[in-house]
């Protein structure tokens, strides 16, 4: 197999390659101007993407109909929480993290919950405890913004010769989420478990502790993207982290995870994030109105998701 | 030779009271819904008071049913919101306006959704995903058509959904309609008995000879024109439309649904069941909850909790009813 | 029982999967007005005959007349409109639709004003006539009834005529889910029916129903027909002899030639079927190789399963001593992960043990996977390569391989030989036994008769229930046969 083949045999070549594409656009529009600003905005941006990208990938892996929609209320509430535990004050930057994730970690909880107890479909599961979380959310959260402690949002904030910080971390963290997914025996249970779970029970995989590690991760960062948000943007609200549904699904999707789970893809969710939002970027730069830039977003979905096609005819 | 089969008991007297339970749900939950306005403002059990009260129980109602067409063929539709939030814009906009353009658009939409269905189909999509990203694309639309709140519901509309029957309040006789009309449909008519069958055992089906695809995108279709039907009386109502206002009926709709006794898999929904638990959600959704002094922040739980808990119900009762 | 025109006549069909031959070369025919029995044990051909006679399956070579005219491409839908009808093991309901409902979906030309009625009445009409007393309504819910009236909802249905005529009926084991009366009545209809001028193939193990209901019997064996005579020149010795039996008087003798020294090992299972009424039990012992035999189907899996259920609830006295591991079957729903490599296939059940710290050691997972690749002889180049780039029975012996790679003392195997080649197998077998030898246990679920011979004992299995126990010396295609086709008490 050729050198050329070998790389572009790879899905996720293919997301970095759409966001290359997508930024000379975006820089041949401006005539060159602010092409290096662009991608320091677009790494800050992409970052939230990849956190709960990473989250739903896994959850998104364990097999068809296995999604979480309360990511956004769980970014929400997270953000209040995070922000008030903090009250302003640096010293209290760690405290505020630990709850944030804690938060998160108990939507993730009471998700798996409801999914295994209750025995309601993940998808309804999720979209209803989104609701009641919501409403915890509006009411914990009332009247008061919060405003993050300023080190912490300086420290969102941070660049090294034009690379976010935040950027950095979240490369490392993608890359210890790829050990984790094919070198942990908690990773190897969750392709297997997608692949066919039947099988994956004759094989001796723990499924039910398996999918509840996965929903209970996938919520603990939806708490940490929440309270990345309100570090980055300097402050907490009920709505911050509403398009971060789509957006985690889509970078899934388009980075090369398979949606009937069992494939996933971990440096695609990068490369797809960075695409999302230089194609966000571009369609700003070309002063498109919010109504397209939804309508681009949705139809790029539908389009991938075509594109790939569904479960195998096997079987 | 196998173990005999008990010759004509089939069901033991227990399993048949667990059965009728289940089948009774709908009713039972709307029925006690009203109890609790009853006892809690007596004054709202009146002509007027239901008026009121189920005032936006009738687009609630008929996309409810449009949901149920797309989960009778085990799938799920969480675009239907944003859609009747289009809808209802469009409605505001060119149906009134320029009604042919309006007309066309509107009818342009089923033939959309068809396609989508179609779509999933023939490429075996999750309908999730494909309905989650069309979810933005009718978001988009919408915002697009109206950027802020606006627009006039055209006049003929308003009369409809203003029309004061004598005996019944309007929204109990239309949901008594729409239900009557989902009932037959679906339920009575040949071709429904097929479109069923293809949530139920779509290997059965196609033996048989039919098109899947056409089942698929017929399912798809009906949910489309009652999309349409939702938004267009949801803008007959308020008179005026804006972008966000359909937002919440994925949720209420899919409530609805399995407040009927609806199931995601296996093809068994029921449209009457489904127009009572659409009524049921729609006082639920906010007058019960009003009256019972929750504070509206809390409003938008209750709705996530009514599902659970009826989904809790029955799976309570149908562990009550597994087989020995 | 006179005959009329040819319906159906196959001249040297074959059929093959991979390096099975499911058909080899079957010539068959059925007249109107005949009833063919199609009898054969495990393997013979019978479902892929009538899968091909159905249009369900194409052959690979051979010729097929059906109602006289050569069908060059066939298909079930052509079967459908020549007047085939056929009643298979997975029923095709929809259990959300009611009776009539299902009967309509058969007859597209019922509908307009009051299909319903007429639906209901064709399905019922039949329902009477062919089970007087069948307590079925055509407004009943299909998932409401029990799988026995189900199934008889599935035989009237393919009975009932709206536009174009029945001419022949297809049944694969339709009493299976019937009680004594109501499979009488089906056969005593099934006889009116073929005087009346439809033809009909049935394939049951149940021989006195075989040699009751039809006209000719054919006898099927490694997919060939190896014997085909009017029913009255058989009876139950010649068909069970045509099989491959051999019937015999002597009772089953249990004191066989056992190995000694496996009478004082531990024991390592002890379980009873469901259905097991005399307390009959398996019981495999430390290093012994048992085997599961009998007509496919008939409840080795639910055993198996029921051990593997069994062994990850550990407790004193257990049914089980010890870590199981289960070699499936069928690959494909059951075993293989077809987005991994060998390796990853191979080391999945010993995860834990592959570890080096809190990770997984790839070069730890990649030695296991190459020994065993060596051991068992798996070909391919590449332990790393996709698993589906791998033939069948190289797939099916990278899942032996995970299952002997892992701490399990006892393999439980699900019918695992099927389908694969004759190479692969001897070399298997070697391997099962070297294991046993160093001991561990082995229960042995297998449709071909042959691999028993690797076993120290063997229970056959019929109806979900234990009927013998064979010690090695009578672990013969002749003796199992025999236990699996014994007349009901």
């Amino acid at each position: 197999m050729s050198a050329a083949n070998a790389i572009l045999g790879r899905p996720w070549i293919w997301s970095f390659l759409g966001a290359g594409v997508v930024w000379l656009a975006a820089i041949a529009f401006t005539g060159g101007y602010g092409g290096g600003g662009m991608l320091t905005a677009a790494l800050s941006l992409a970052v939230f993407m990849v956190v709960v990208g990473v989250g739903q990938m896994f959850v998104i892996t364990l097999g068809p109909g296995n999604v979480d929609l309360s990511l956004p209320a769980n970014i929400g509430l997270a953000s209040a929480v995070a922000m008030k535990t903090m009250a302003g004050d640096d010293r209290l930057v760690v405290l505020g993290l630990a709850a944030a994730l804690l938060s998160g970690l108990a939507v993730g909880v009471a998700n798996y919950l409801l999914i295994w107890a209750l025995r309601i479909p993940p998808i309804i599961a999720t979209m209803s405890a989104s609701f009641i979380i919501q409403s915890v959310d509006i009411s914990y959260g009332r009247g008061l913004q919060i405003k993050p402690p300023p080190g912490f949002a300086d420290f969102a904030n941070i660049q090294l010769l034009g690379i976010p910080l935040l950027a950095i971390l979240t490369a490392l963290f993608a890359w210890g989420a790829h050990v984790a997914l094919h070198r942990t025996v908690w990773g190897r249970s969750v392709t297997a478990i997608g692949q066919n779970i039947h099988a994956a029970r004759l094989a001796g995989i723990k499924v039910e502790p398996a999918r509840f590690a996965t929903y209970a991760l996938c919520g603990m960062l939806g708490g940490l993207n929440g309270a990345l948000l309100a570090g980055y943007f300097r402050g907490a609200n009920v709505d911050i982290g509403n398009e971060y549904l789509l957006a985690s699904i889509a970078v899934v999707v388009i980075g090369g995870t398979s949606v009937s789970g069992g494939k996933a893809n971990l440096p695609g969710v990068w490369g797809a994030a960075l695409f999302l939002v230089l194609l966000l970027t571009m369609l700003n730069t070309f002063g498109v109105s919010a109504g397209v830039r939804l309508v681009a977003t949705g139809l790029i979905i539908v389009a991938v998701i075509t594109a790939a096609g569904g479960e195998r005819e096997a079987r | 030779m196998t173990a005999p089969a008990a010759p004509a008991a089939w069901s033991a007297g227990g399993t048949d009271v667990r059965r009728a339970l289940r089948a009774a749900l709908p009713a039972l939950s709307l029925a006690l819904v009203v109890a609790a306005i009853a006892w809690l403002n007596p004054r709202a059990i009146s002509y007027f008071g239901f008026t009121l009260m189920l005032n936006l129980a009738i687009p609630i109602a008929l996309a409810t049913m449009a949901q149920m067409f797309v989960i009778a063929g085990n799938d799920l539709d969480l675009s239907i919101g944003p859609f009747v939030g289009f809808v209802c814009c469009v409605s505001a906009t060119w149906l009134r306006d320029e009604p042919w353009l309006g007309a066309l658009t509107l009818v342009g939409c089923i033939a959309i959704y068809a396609a989508l269905g179609a779509l999933i189909y023939w490429r075996n999509l999750p309908s999730i995903v494909v309905t989650l990203g069309m979810s933005f694309v009718w978001q988009g639309l919408a915002i697009l058509l109206l950027p802020k709140p606006g627009g006039k519901a055209p006049v003929w509309l308003q009369a409809a959904m203003g029309v004061k029957p004598p005996f019944a309040p309007f929204p109990i006789l239309a949901a008594a309609l729409i239900a009557a009309v989902g009932w037959y449909g679906l339920m009575r008519t040949s071709y429904g008995a097929i479109l069923r069958g293809a949530g139920g055992n779509a290997l059965a089906i196609r033996r048989a000879g039919w098109s899947l695809l056409n089942a698929k995108a017929s399912l798809f279709a009906l949910a489309g024109l009652f999309g349409v039907l939702s938004g267009m009386a949801l803008v007959g109502i308020t008179t005026s439309a804006d972008a966000n206002i359909g937002n919440g009926y994925t949720l209420l709709s899919i409530a609805g649904v399995i407040l009927g006794g609806g199931e995601f898999v296996g093809g068994k929904v029921s449209p009457i069941g489904a127009v009572l638990g659409a009524l049921t959600m729609a006082m639920a959704a906010s007058p019960l909850l009003t009256f019972m002094r929750i504070p509206p922040d809390w409003q938008v739980a209750a709705n996530g909790a009514i599902l659970i808990i009826v989904l809790a119900a029955r799976v309570l009762i149908s562990r009550s009813e597994a087989q020995p | 029982m006179a005959s009329g025109g040819s319906l159906v006549e196959f001249k040297g069909v074959e059929k093959s999967y991979g390096a099975v031959r499911a058909l080899d070369g079957v010539d068959f025919s059925i007249l109107e007005r005949e009833c063919v029995g199609v009898v054969g044990h495990n393997g013979a051909g019978k479902s892929t005959l009538m899968h091909v006679l159905n249009g369900g399956v194409r052959p690979d070579a051979g010729r097929l007349v059906v109602a006289g005219e050569e069908q060059r491409a066939y298909s079930s839908a052509r079967a459908k409109a020549l007047g085939l009808r056929c009643v298979f093991q997975e029923l095709s309901l929809c259990p959300n639709l009611t009776v009539a409902e299902n009967a309509r979906v058969f007859h597209p030309s019922i509908r307009g004003f009051g299909w319903r009625r007429r639906a209901g009445r064709l399905i019922l009409d039949k329902l009477d006539e062919i089970f007087p007393g069948h307590g079925v309504g055509p407004g009943d819910l299909v998932q409401d009834l029990s799988i026995g009236r189900r199934q008889m909802v599935e035989i009237a249905r393919a009975f009932t005529v709206s536009d174009a005529p029945a001419r022949l009926v297809i049944l694969d084991e339709p009493t299976s889910s019937l009680d004594v009366r109501t499979a009488s009545q089906l056969l005593a209809h099934v006889r009116r029916s073929v005087e009346a001028g439809i033809g009909c193939a049935l394939i049951s193990h149940i021989l006195a129903e075989v040699l009751e209901t039809c006209d000719r019997i054919v006898v099927m064996r490694d997919g060939k027909i190896v014997a085909a005579d009017a029913a009255r020149n058989f009876d139950r010795k010649k068909l069970v002899a045509a099989m491959g039996g051999v019937a015999s008087e002597t009772a089953t003798s249990s004191a066989g030639l056992q190995r000694g020294r496996r009478e004082e090992a531990p024991v390592q299972v002890r379980m009873r079927p469901k259905r097991q009424t005399d307390g009959q039990e398996l019981i495999a012992r430390e290093g012994e190789i048992v085997g599961l035999a009998g007509l496919a189907g008939h409840g080795q899996t639910d055993l198996l399963l029921a051990a593997f259920a069994a062994a990850s609830r550990p407790r004193a006295g257990a049914p089980v001593a010890g870590p199981v591991a289960l070699v499936a079957g069928d690959r494909q729903s059951d075993g293989v992960f077809p987005q991994w490599s060998v390796s990853r296939n191979i080391g999945v059940r010993s995860l834990k043990r592959l570890r080096a710290g809190p990770l997984i050691s790839p070069r730890l997972e990649r030695a296991l996977a190459e020994s065993w690749r060596q051991r068992i002889k798996i070909r391919t180049p590449d332990v790393d390569n996709p698993i589906l780039s791998l033939s069948g029975g190289n797939q099916q012996k990278a899942l032996f391989a995970r299952a002997l790679a892992s701490d399990a003392r006892i393999v439980l195997m699900d019918d695992p030989m099927r389908g694969v080649d004759y190479g692969t197998k001897l070399e298997v077998y070697d391997l099962v036994r070297a294991e046993a030898a160093a001991g561990r246990t082995f229960l042995w679920y297998t449709t071909e008769t042959e691999e028993l011979k690797n076993c120290d004992r063997a229970y056959v299995f019929r109806d979900g229930a234990i009927v013998a126990e064979l010690a090695q010396g009578e672990l013969t295609e002749e003796r199992v046969i025999h236990s699996s086709f014994a007349e009901v008490a």
